[in-house]
């Protein structure tokens, strides 16, 4: 599979010369495989960029959303196989205990915080309601579980027909689920099970040390936390997402030392650089 | 034994109860016990660091319950088999006593936990004692 990273910045789109090198746009990753299956990875601003590069001849299109956080929807209403008549798109992702999926996607994709509906849509939609477990998704299987960030959000852990694994977990904050972490086992850990051995995990980074402790239960990790889940889990490359919108592209470079001085993971880490290609 | 993934519903609560000064025991679907916290340590004089998960056969021998009138009450109507069994939430006085301990006059409460589409997911005790 080829993973692009769309958009890396979390909460807020944040362009600017400062931001520039990481990139502005909020969370989006596209998951190619090589029988061509397309999956779109949260629909964050990064998704416009990304609807352009999509070959004529792709008929469908599924859409995994986390958890409907604006940075992680507001590109959605711009993703242009919406408005193909004939393209089948297929939105997963969480309904709360009391919403379906579709019933809490609306409340976004209608008037008066958008204009069109999605009954108003020209593409054949089909909105999922993820449930923790598994699904085949053309050539991946894809298993979701909820895991530790405000409000219903699931991380995403797709494997190839080659047996590759991706995870994604850019909303997660494992260490708000223990009292010491990481004191306790994969099982125990929030994301633990999901990400188990992946070959690429990419996952929240979004606060240093110091930041973390000023926004406890906010549902992000900070670097350090975060290389230390992936070292509990046995990630093979580990890339850092979700960027802090008041972090510059040198505040995050100086993060990431520092982080990695602390830790010394014994994966390869790869930033999380909006445009970058990884194949797997 | 081995220690089965768990899902978020039931790390957070285990979290929550490891912070909290009543005693509190999770179990999971098929009864198995699969956490206990530092004060139910101190009520069934084990540690779970030590022992690990239970079977619901092994930690239901580690205390006998017995009614308001001193009458003894079986596995088969204790709160936590009544939480998992028939999924409703119970709420009882009653007696309770440890291996070698004496007799406590507690209130147990038991209810199920139920994730997303009210998938089951096992059931929570909280001791309280009179």
């Amino acid at each position: 599979m080829q993973v692009t990273l769309w958009g890396a910045r979390g909460s807020l789109a944040t362009p600017g010369p400062e931001t520039a090198r990481y990139g502005g746009n909020t969370s989006c990753v596209g998951v190619v495989g090589r029988e061509g299956t397309v999956l779109v990875l949260d629909a964050g601003t990064g998704i416009r960029r990304l609807a352009a590069t999509i070959p004529e001849s792709v008929r469908r299109v599924d859409i995994l959303l986390t958890h409907l956080h604006m940075d992680h929807i507001q590109g959605l209403g711009f993703f242009a196989p919406l408005y193909r008549s004939d393209m089948d798109v297929h939105v997963w992702g969480p309904g709360s205990a009391t919403q379906r999926m579709a019933a809490r996607l609306r409340r976004y994709l209608s008037p008066p915080l958008f204009p069109v509906s999605l009954s108003e849509l020209p593409c054949r939609l089909t909105i999922h309601d993820v449930q923790s477990g598994e699904v085949d998704i053309g050539e991946f299987r894809v298993c979701a579980a909820l895991v530790c960030h405000p409000g219903p959000t699931v991380g995403y852990r797709i494997t190839s027909s080659a047996g590759k694994v991706l995870t994604y977990l850019p909303d997660h904050e494992p260490a708000l689920a223990a009292l010491r972490f990481p004191s306790l086992p994969r099982e125990w850990t929030s994301g633990g099970t999901l990400a188990a051995g992946s070959d690429i995990l990419i996952h929240d980074g979004q606060y240093s040390a110091a930041e973390y402790p000023g926004h406890c239960g906010w549902g992000h990790s900070s670097l350090a936390q975060a290389f230390s889940f992936g070292t509990l889990v046995g990630a093979r490359r580990f890339v850092p997402f979700h960027h802090d919108p008041n972090h510059t592209d040198d505040d995050i470079d100086r993060m990431m030392a520092e982080a990695l001085d602390e830790t010394r993971p014994a994966f390869q880490v790869t930033p999380g650089v909006e445009g970058t290609v990884l194949d797997l | 034994m081995n220690s089965k993934p768990k899902p978020i519903q039931i790390i957070l609560a285990r979290q929550f109860a490891s912070t909290l000064a009543m005693p509190i025991l999770i179990v999971d679907t098929e009864g198995t016990l699969i956490f206990y916290n530092e004060p139910a340590e101190a009520i069934l004089d084990q540690r779970f660091d030590e022992t690990g998960e239970m079977s619901s056969k092994l930690w239901s021998t580690l205390f006998a319950l017995e009614d308001e009138d001193r009458n003894p009450i079986g596995l088969e109507d204790r709160p936590m088999t009544l939480a998992l069994t028939e999924r409703k939430p119970i709420s009882r006085t009653m007696w309770m006593r440890c291996r070698y301990g004496e007799w406590r006059h507690v209130q147990i409460t038991a209810f199920p936990i139920l994730g997303e589409a009210n998938q089951f997911l096992g059931a929570q005790m909280i001791f309280w004692e009179l």
